[in-house]
């Protein structure tokens, strides 16, 4: 075996799982199923809560400090990705008090004029490497993308598995390739793009989510957001009891990033109950937990302003992205 | 054996969707006699909120069409209505007690209303935009454009009324949440049918029944509408803080009337004048 997991804090726990195809099969497969109908109606009954006054602003100022403000379009160009930059700093120039994003996510030739933007202002960057987002590129492809975006001054790479690899059950393919995309990282933190709307089933995504963490992935991520359905509750709450469980077995903790379709203020709170209810306050926390979006930013911005004045904001009033 | 009535549900008009009120809520829509007509729903602050958001976003596509086609589609609600006059006269005739040829008679005014304003929606440029004499080489052109989404309180006249303060609004290529009728509220749920099987693109006109004091002030406040009609407001001291909250972002407002007009008579073009901007274009001659 090639895989030198040095780094992987856990590798001890997993050495006997990790070390053949036919031993990952069996740990991956040996997982307990999801019962779909139990995990739909739980994410449901999460998403009915009732979140208000005090709550709802820690929630929403909570929610922003989250966001991975992205945009992943062809047609970036350096002045939209310094338009983001900005934007994530300081996402409302009108009120001082309104907390700063997470992460600018971009692609891994904006990461150097995003790092210029967001200097030491704590804002990191994040960029999607190894040929995000189908993920079907020749190994070597991907190392030097995700270091070419490392050297560019990248604090956080997300990575896609190789879909194809993992439906077909080439796990140790699948796993190698995380070891070696993690190792490329460097000091980055690494997180794993599953693309939950072509794994099929809820006990792929537990299966995906087990061998990522295995493979030393600091944060496990939904979709790319470029496939529908991308996030949903369901999808996340099957990844969030993953990395409970995974802390409970190694005591390392494992973040949580939902991708994609989020737009609306409600629906990141769903979130949060969610994050609260299932894995624990632990993970709320913008280290272990992150939104990857764009139009939400604007949306908890509206609501915020909605709060801190009483009357409905419109659009007019935040900046396009 | 008895057949069992089939009561008809009045709900919200939003989005080209009737769903009930968020809250859940309704009250008691009483007949000209006190006898208990239906209930209608009683919109909360929030199905407003959400009014707001489908006719922002029916206005792009509502406002980009050519003035002509507005003209049409005002028309075509014109004749669904004229298909479904027996159900108006009915309603009127029960919420307002009045007898049948009064009933008649306001329908086809409505009728009339409706076509009159279509007719206007590809005139109205011609008669306020204006080509402007200036001292230099360019064309100056000013034309009239719509304002954006409009709140709108209905008046008391039940169809009359409500046609003569919507139709303006959309002819001219806004959108509008308009506030029926508190005690008449029926029909303008009867009227948004109309709408809803005519070729009026959902979210144009959204329609909420329930308290005007209630859900006006939200309406009033809200940073994303543009223009405020409070024809419909009879309470002096709402309409003031009305105007007051519809200051923050400079929104247009059309004053509370000191009683109700008479909407039998020929309307004047202010109506639709109210809900357009002007934008004066400078184009250099000669290139």
């Amino acid at each position: 075996m090639t895989t030198t997991s040095a780094s992987t804090a856990s590798a001890g726990v997993f050495d006997d799982i990790t070390s053949s195809e036919s031993s990952l099969r069996r740990f991956l497969h040996g997982l307990p199923g999801v019962d779909q109908v139990g995990a739909d109606a739980r994410a449901a009954a999460l998403g009915t809560r009732s979140i208000k006054t005090t709550a709802k602003a820690f929630a929403i100022d909570l929610a922003i400090r989250m966001v991975d403000l992205t945009t992943l379009e062809g047609q970036d160009t350096p002045g939209k990705v310094r338009a983001l930059a900005s934007k994530a700093m300081r996402p409302d120039p009108a009120d001082p008090t309104c907390p700063a994003a997470a992460a600018v996510c971009v692609y891994p030739d904006m990461v150097a004029t995003a790092k210029q933007t967001l200097g030491d202002s704590g804002v990191n960057v994040a960029a999607v490497a190894t040929a995000f987002p189908s993920g079907r590129a020749a190994l070597d492809i991907k190392l030097a993308d995700t270091r070419d975006a490392v050297e560019a001054g990248a604090d956080e790479i997300d990575m896609v598995i190789d879909r194809g690899a993992f439906l077909a059950g080439r796990y140790q393919q699948v796993y190698d390739e995380i070891v070696a995309v993690r190792e490329a990282c460097g000091s980055a933190h690494l997180k794993v793009i599953f693309e939950t709307g072509e794994l099929q089933t809820y006990d792929n995504v537990r299966r995906a989510s087990w061998l990522a963490m295995m493979a030393g992935g600091h944060f496990i991520k939904t979709s790319t957001g470029k496939v529908q359905p991308a996030a949903t509750l369901p999808v996340t709450m099957i990844m969030l009891e993953a990395v409970r469980d995974f802390r409970e077995m190694t005591g390392q903790m494992v973040g949580v990033k939902p991708a994609g379709g989020i737009r609306a203020s409600k629906d990141a709170i769903k979130y949060l109950v969610m994050v609260n209810e299932v894995a624990g306050a632990d993970w709320l926390d913008p280290d272990w937990f992150r939104f990857g979006a764009s139009t939400l930013l604007n949306d908890l911005l509206m609501q915020r302003t909605k709060m801190q004045t009483g009357r409905y904001s419109g659009p007019d009033y935040f900046t396009l992205d | 054996m008895a057949r069992i009535d089939v009561k008809k549900t009045y709900k919200l008009y939003i989005g080209g969707q009737f769903p009930r009120s968020e809250s859940g809520r309704s009250y008691v829509v009483n007949d000209a006699k006190g006898a208990l007509q239906a209930n209608a729903s009683q919109a909360s602050r929030k199905d407003a909120r959400d009014a707001v958001v489908a006719a922002r976003k029916a206005f792009g596509g509502w406002s980009g069409r050519t003035a002509y086609n507005r003209g049409q589609v005002v028309y075509r609600i014109a004749e669904v209505l004229e298909g479904r006059r027996d159900q108006f006269v009915a309603e009127l005739r029960a919420s307002e007690g009045v007898a049948g040829a009064k009933a008649n008679a306001a329908v086809d005014a409505a009728i009339d209303r409706l076509v009159w304003y279509a007719g206007w929606a590809d005139k109205i440029t011609q008669v306020v935009g204006t080509a402007n004499p200036v001292a230099g080489p360019y064309f100056n052109i000013s034309s009239p454009e719509p304002t954006g989404v409009v709140a709108v309180v209905a008046p008391r006249s039940p169809l009359l009324g409500l046609v003569s303060v919507v139709a303006p609004v959309i002819t001219t290529g806004n959108t509008c949440v308009v506030i029926a009728s508190e005690p008449h509220p029926l029909t303008a749920i009867t009227l948004g049918e109309v709408m809803a099987t005519s070729d009026l693109p959902g979210g144009v006109v959204n329609v909420l029944t329930g308290s005007v004091a209630e859900i006006a002030p939200w309406l009033a406040s809200h940073m994303d509408v543009n223009g405020l009609d409070l024809t419909g407001v009879e309470d002096a001291d709402l309409a003031t803080s009305l105007e007051v909250a519809a200051a923050d972002n400079l929104k247009r407002v059309r004053r509370a009337p000191a009683a109700e007009p008479d909407w039998l008579a020929v309307p004047g073009t202010d109506r639709m004048t109210d809900w357009l901007e002007t934008k004066t274009v400078w184009h250099p001659i000669g290139i």
